[in-house]
């Protein structure tokens, strides 16, 4: 990642998951159209998918995002870094995480990364349910 | 158990066959038959990191594949067989190995010559001769992306040609 530019995101989901990821990022930050670019698997083969990724990695650098480490979509992501291991991936991606990475895209690569990935998992909370119907104050963040 | 499926799908290991299937039939190991994959062993690396345990992955040429067949069909371990395309299963059943058998259609994505049949399911002259051609080895060709989904004959498939 040479480059100064700003990075954009990819984001690989299944269905209409990163469509609507992005569509809630941009209501919520304001952010420019350019910044995240949403692609769905749906209908797509591998190399079909793979190919739409690169294409879009030609637009300059990038982090990609995906829902499922294990699934199509990040296979087309990892399968991707065999020919281009300057292109970061994080697996797993959440709107926390994806707002937080617009909010801070200008970072170190690698700090921006492990960031990131603090954010999605400090993001996920379970709030347990009391005897008496309230719930209160007992959010327990994961990782 | 033998084998409890046989199916062809593009993206072989991923989300439908080890979520989908994999809860619906709890397999002991999934197989691969694929030439490349066989020999590449970071793409193995790769397909394997998302089977939980303790399923199994296993990446087979179609000629050792072949030899194994009749193995796995009597085997006492839950099979899944995946290929990631007709001609691959056409091969991996000829001379009727797969007779009698379901072959389950998960996952032939758009491609130039193609034609939408289903949502997950796109054929052009090529795939469709290759079920027919497992249809005349005794297989019983069937489209279905998910069990809770709708089973679609092969005779569907083609007439929507």
């Amino acid at each position: 990642m040479s480059e100064t530019r700003p990075l954009r995101g990819i984001v690989i989901a299944h269905g209409d998951m990163a469509e609507g990821l992005v569509t809630a990022v941009r209501h919520i930050t304001g952010v420019e159209e350019d910044v995240l670019v949403a692609l769905s698997n749906r209908e797509k083969s591998p190399d079909d998918l793979a190919g739409l990724v690169a294409e879009h990695l030609e637009g300059g650098p990038a982090v990609l995002f995906t829902d499922l480490q294990s699934g199509s979509c990040g296979f087309a992501a990892r399968r991707l870094t065999r020919e281009r291991p300057d292109v970061p991936v994080i697996c797993g991606v959440n709107l926390p995480l994806l707002v937080d990475f617009v909010m801070h895209r200008d970072m170190d690569v690698g700090a921006l990364l492990e960031r990131l990935v603090e954010k999605g998992r400090g993001s996920i909370v379970a709030i347990q349910p009391t005897d008496s119907g309230a719930h209160g104050g007992s959010a327990v963040p994961r990782g | 158990m033998a084998v409890l499926l046989f199916r062809v799908d593009e993206r072989l290991i991923h989300g439908q066959v080890v979520v989908g299937w994999g809860t619906r039939l709890h397999p002991d190991r999934i197989i691969v038959v694929d030439d490349d994959l066989a020999a590449s062993d970071w793409e193995q690396e790769l397909y394997t990191l998302g089977l939980p345990e303790p399923v199994r992955g296993s990446f087979e040429p179609v000629h050792a594949a072949r030899a194994q067949l009749a193995a796995w069909t009597a085997s006492a371990e839950r099979i899944v067989v995946l290929t990631r395309d007709l001609s691959t299963m056409r091969r991996l059943g000829e001379g009727g190995g797969l007779a009698g058998r379901e072959v389950n259609i998960g996952g032939i994505h758009h491609a130039a010559g193609r034609d939408r049949v289903l949502p997950y399911v796109f054929l052009g002259a090529a795939e469709r001769d290759e079920i027919r051609k497992l249809v005349e080895d005794g297989a019983l060709v069937a489209a279905r992306d998910l069990p809770t989904a709708r089973a679609v004959d092969a005779a569907t498939l083609l007439q929507a040609e």
